[in-house]
């Protein structure tokens, strides 16, 4: 990264070694930082968008069918998995937290439950995709839905095409989460390490901070994921 | 006083001879030799696209497809279409030119993330690899558009591995824009107020929020398209009751966005070039600047234009075209406010102010026919030919192209250190011009008399236009090539610049040409207003006035 | 129409002219009459909120012209009269097939008499074409899984050319056409000359061979709705929605029954997607119609059963 082939070894003031020399101080750079941060994370809010628009199309069109599928996915592990998210985005303020209190072993101790209950997130998954295979609901030539729509009692037939419209949405967007998830557990792995080698504990912790946002906003995300999902016309 | 140099003019090394050899050039975080990697590669792909857009108007010399077969006709004009658009147009004036100048416009000593600027120029080459290595091996045939079901479940070309081409380039262009956003806000020097920022600014940054908000939407159809084709995941696929329609949507939602990602910068480029040849403040300013703004916000509301005849209902068509009407407005007053700044101005005819001036004029007829394109019922019948063909043309080539090069001959002594040949780069824009509107401007007629897009073969009736559309395509490529051939002549053989060749406004003239790899030894203070011509004295006349 | 297609372009052409012109004209006298000169130094100037109002107000307006009289134009376009004769076309990679109503088929051709309203009901089999008749300034894209429209009167006998104008694939710029139209007298020789089953008789065959008329009865209450009278008419569906039964519907219930149930009835049709093409579809879509009294004004179909009966009980 030659900056210069002339090397500069002194410096006005001294300075934290995170400190990047185009910046004219350290508050700048932690604000650039931070701005930088928020921009991707509204990219990936409009990544996402594109499929939550698609979602919103086909759900007006093919609501019953989008009712039967919902009503086939496995509330529980849903609702486990919603939990599991939300207490690794607390175990994600804590490890920021930590870090900016200069606390070496609570910052990695935080970033593996971090890593742990995302791995639990993503097992749990992996389970709900298994039973989807095994009850023929992953689409393609294998697709096969015949559940009617449970309309508080009433059972409305609806029609298997769009029914694997439904789980063809599902499959893309808890699949495009789970990929931002598995992301997520190596953004943090990586900086559990170079947290234990102690980098983020002399007062600059950005990012830890940074990667606690995009933690953050792919817990978010599964917000939206999980009622628009499993908890379609579920009143009973 | 205002215009002391605030870098040594004569520094002993500049950002070009800071370091040699491959690694200092292929692992640098400075913003300027990324610009140059940049100016590299996008110029490869250029002429790439070049050479298929060649092919194509030789094919057309003819009414019956005798140059090559319809397949081969086929993949030509979408490979010339996604080079074209992802691999230049996008990218071109942001990466090359912004990247260059938008550190020292600002005062600072570079992006404010540098390594992520080299990430994005990785990004850009490695979706450049995976575009040709597709090419080579069979290539695409779905138009750059590549419209669903023929996407997702006709055509047996290499979708996916275009369309991860793109994505990868897409991640280009998002860095890129989210760099510029971050730099503008966060790193202005001390004194430069937005109020006083030079519009070239403005617009990278108006450019930057459409990167930023679109791009990301077509990224996500891609995989959409990609899945659908890999894991039948059939979400555009209207067997299952899917709305070809809605990938519709999805694509132009980002792709008519990104028209303006491509012309926006290059308007900046237009705003510095007639205040400095016309030594005068821009007329309106702040209408110009935030009409930038107004540009990119608009521009997301207009997607379904491209849609009139596509399915959508009556009210939708009525509600885009209305709105179509509305971002048509800040063009126009950019367009009047470039004319009204010429008004008691003392004006050279440089090379990049005859580029500003072509721009101007073929801006306002690209700009004139997409009025034509907005209004309902002549969209009917002149959508899918070459009517649209030909619009689009004026502006991105008459447009983005023209400001481009104006801005490379504007900025080359900055860059290089080097002046290039003045009469060659004068008798190239004529070139240019001249080229340009005898290529294109047949396409209007071809469109409105009937001839499709896309057509490997037509009927013999529209075969003169086609022939005069071709002739104006050779000479326009003579005028595309003579600038290569002596932009590096000058490298060698040029006259050496001074820091300020042209007495610009501006903080990058007032520092070295080529500038120190800092930029500025210090950090300059910003205490006047932009354009401040009236305290910038023009430079002496050599030759006669009006040459 | 396509004569105000060509009126309003002409109106844009004129205002785009003199707008061109204007800017040409002042950049050129401005660029020369403010050319460098020494001694003279450039004025600086502000800037006139008035003129910014101005110039963005006024154009505005003009484009405003624009867009109503387009819109105008495009809301008649887009709406059929409710007499015009309809036609039926499927497009395929890479032709045209056209189906008349009383029969004849063609391909890559369309015969239409002269001075008389056309409508096109046109779908396609594979992907996405569009209809384009250049002399009569109209195109319309042409769906899979949809029906989409376009309708026009040819008022001049002649060969007008037919193209295709949605990037479909190899052979999309060999996927042209001739729309022919003839003098009264002339179409309907040609038209008794290539004289087949009527679609909607073909329909009937139709309708009886694959057992739709088992469930869907007149005569008594079956599995199925009554079918006579229903077209363009709103249905209750079993999930409280109401629809309108347009060609569309039809279409839609012969290929996905589940998608929308009619209030009342269990969902026990068979969905006959991959049993019937495109032409069949359009047959069967036609035989249901016929069942409905024409529109207002339409002349009405030969040989069309003369009540709502239908069935397989007594009929020609």
């Amino acid at each position: 990264m030659a900056h210069s082939q002339v090397t500069v070894t002194e410096h006005a003031e001294a300075h934290n070694p995170a400190l990047r020399h185009h910046f004219a101080d350290e508050q700048q750079q932690k604000n650039a930082a931070s701005l930088g941060m928020w921009l991707f994370l509204v990219t990936e809010i409009m990544f996402f968008g594109g499929m939550f628009c698609a979602y919103l199309v086909y759900r007006l069109a093919h609501f019953n069918a989008f009712a039967a599928g919902s009503q086939q996915l496995n509330i529980y592990l849903g609702a486990i998995n919603t939990a599991v998210l939300l207490v690794s985005s607390v175990t994600v303020v804590l490890a920021v937290k930590a870090a900016e209190a200069r606390k070496r072993k609570q910052l990695v101790s935080f970033i593996v439950v971090t890593i742990l209950l995302g791995l639990v997130f993503l097992g749990i998954k992996a389970k709900e995709y298994t039973d989807k295979f095994e009850d023929h609901y992953v689409p393609g030539a294998t697709f096969h839905f015949d559940k009617p729509f449970d309309d508080n009692g009433k059972q409305i037939p609806v029609s298997s095409n769009a029914a694997q419209l439904f789980f063809s949405l599902y499959f893309a967007m808890t699949g495009m989460h789970a990929l931002h998830m598995i992301i997520g557990c190596g953004l943090f792995t990586v900086l559990g390490v170079l947290a234990w080698k102690g980098h983020y504990t002399s007062g600059y912790f950005t990012p830890i901070e940074n990667a606690g946002l995009y933690w953050h906003l792919v817990d978010i995300i599964w917000i939206y994921l999980f009622p628009l999902l499993y908890l379609i016309s579920r009143h009973s | 006083m205002a215009s002391e140099a605030i870098a040594n003019p004569e520094p002993k090394t500049n950002y070009l001879t800071n370091g040699y050899g491959l690694k200092s050039w292929l692992l640098t975080t400075d913003h300027k030799r990324i610009a140059l990697l940049y100016l590299i590669s996008v110029t490869i792909f250029f002429f790439l696209g070049g050479f298929f857009a060649m092919l194509i108007r030789l094919e057309l010399l003819t009414p019956q497809g005798d140059l090559m077969q319809a397949d081969t006709y086929n993949k030509v004009f979408t490979m010339h279409g996604m080079i074209m658009v992802f691999f230049f147009l996008i990218p071109v004036v942001p990466a090359v030119l912004g990247n260059f100048l938008v550190p020292i416009m600002i005062g600072a000593k570079d992006l404010a993330f540098p390594r992520i600027n080299l990430l994005s120029w990785y990004l850009y080459v490695i979706g450049g690899i995976l575009i040709l290595h597709c090419m080579l091996t069979g290539g695409v045939d779905t138009g750059w558009t590549f419209y669903t079901p023929f996407s997702t479940a006709f055509t047996n070309t290499k979708i996916i591995e275009a369309g991860l081409a793109v994505f990868v380039a897409g991640f280009s262009s998002i860095f890129t824009g989210l760099n510029f956003i971050v730099t503008i806000h966060r790193m202005r020097a001390p004194g430069l107020t937005w109020d006083r920022l030079p519009l070239f600014l403005w617009a990278n940054y108006a450019t930057s929020l459409i990167m930023i908000l679109g791009t990301p939407v077509v990224a996500i159809t891609i995989v959409l398209v990609a899945v659908e084709r890999l894991f039948h995941l059939g979400v555009f696929d209207p067997k299952l009751g899917g709305d070809p329609l809605l990938f519709q949507h999805l694509f132009w939602f980002y792709s008519h966005p990104a028209v303006y990602i491509m012309i926006l910068p290059s308007m900046g480029v237009i705003s510095e070039l007639i205040t400095c040849f016309s030594r005068k403040r821009v007329f309106g300013y702040k209408f110009v600047a935030l009409s930038s703004i107004a540009i990119a916000v608009i521009g997301f509301l207009v997607w379904a234009h491209h849609m009139f005849v596509a399915g959508i209902s009556l009210y939708a068509a009525m509600i885009f075209s209305f709105l179509t009407f509305f971002v048509g407005v800040p063009s126009a007053v950019k367009v009047f406010n470039w004319t009204a700044t010429l008004y008691k101005g003392s004006i050279s005819y440089t090379t990049p102010m005859l580029y500003a001036f072509g721009f101007i004029g073929l801006f306002t007829i690209g700009g004139l026919t997409g009025l034509f394109l907005a209004t309902l019922g002549i969209d009917v019948h002149v959508t899918d030919t070459y009517f649209v063909v030909a619009h689009f043309h004026y502006v991105m080539v008459g447009g983005v192209v023209m400001g481009y090069l104006g801005g490379m001959h504007f900025w080359w002594p900055k860059i290089s250190g080097r002046m290039y040949p003045e009469a060659w780069a004068k008798l190239s824009a004529l070139l240019v011009f001249v080229g340009f509107n005898l290529t294109f401007f047949p396409q209007f007629i071809l469109g409105y008399i009937g001839m499709p897009r896309r057509y490997w073969q037509y009927p013999p009736e529209f075969q003169v236009l086609n022939v005069l559309s071709t002739a104006g395509a050779s000479v326009l490529a003579v005028g595309y090539l003579l600038p290569m051939i002596y932009f590096l002549w000058s490298l060698r053989y040029g006259p050496i610049a001074e820091a300020n060749p042209w007495n610009a406004a501006g903080l990058e003239w007032k520092t070295s040409s080529p500038p120190p790899t800092f930029n500025f030894d210090e950090t300059p203070v910003v205490t006047w207003e932009a354009y401040n011509y009236d305290e910038i004295p023009p430079k002496e006349l050599e030759v006669p006035v009006g040459s | 129409m396509s004569g105000q297609v060509d009126a309003l372009y002409i109106y844009l052409l004129f205002v785009a002219a003199v707008m061109t012109a204007l800017i040409f004209l002042a950049v050129t006298v401005l660029a020369i009459k403010y050319r460098r000169k020494p001694g003279v130094e450039a004025h600086q100037i502000e800037g006139s909120t008035i003129l910014e109002i101005g110039w963005s107000v006024i154009p505005f307006g003009v484009m405003l012209t624009f867009f109503i009289w387009g819109a105008v134009l495009y809301f008649k376009e887009r709406t059929p009269p409710a007499d015009a004769t309809e036609v039926y076309v499927v497009a395929k990679q890479w032709m045209w097939k056209i189906e008349h109503m009383e029969g004849q088929r063609e391909i890559n051709e369309l015969h239409v008499p002269v001075g008389q309203n056309v409508k096109l009901i046109m779908t396609s089999q594979d992907v996405i074409h569009s209809f384009y008749i250049p002399a009569f300034r109209i195109k319309q894209d042409v769906l899979p899984g949809r029906y989409t429209t376009l309708w026009f009167k040819a008022t001049k006998p002649g060969h007008y050319h037919l193209f295709c104008a949605e990037y479909c694939g190899t052979m999309h710029s060999g996927m042209g056409g001739d729309i022919v139209v003839m003098d009264p007298q002339a179409y309907a020789q040609w038209a008794a000359a290539g004289a087949s089953a009527a679609l909607h008789d073909t329909g009937k065959q139709l309708f009886l061979s694959l057992g739709c008329a088992s469930c869907h009865r007149s005569d008594v209450q079956g599995r199925g709705p009554n079918l006579a009278g229903i077209f363009d008419k709103p249905v209750l569906l079993q999930d409280g929605r109401t629809v309108t039964a347009d060609d569309n519907y039809l279409r839609e219930s012969i290929l996905d029954p589940t998608a929308k149930i009619v209030s009342g009835f269990k969902p026990v049709m068979p969905t006959f997607q991959g049993l019937v093409d495109e032409e069949q579809l359009n047959a069967l879509v036609a035989y249901i119609k016929s069942l409905s009294p024409p529109a207002p004004g339409t002349a009405a179909l030969q040989n069309a059963p003369a009540g709502a009966q239908y069935g397989n009980t007594q009929q020609q």
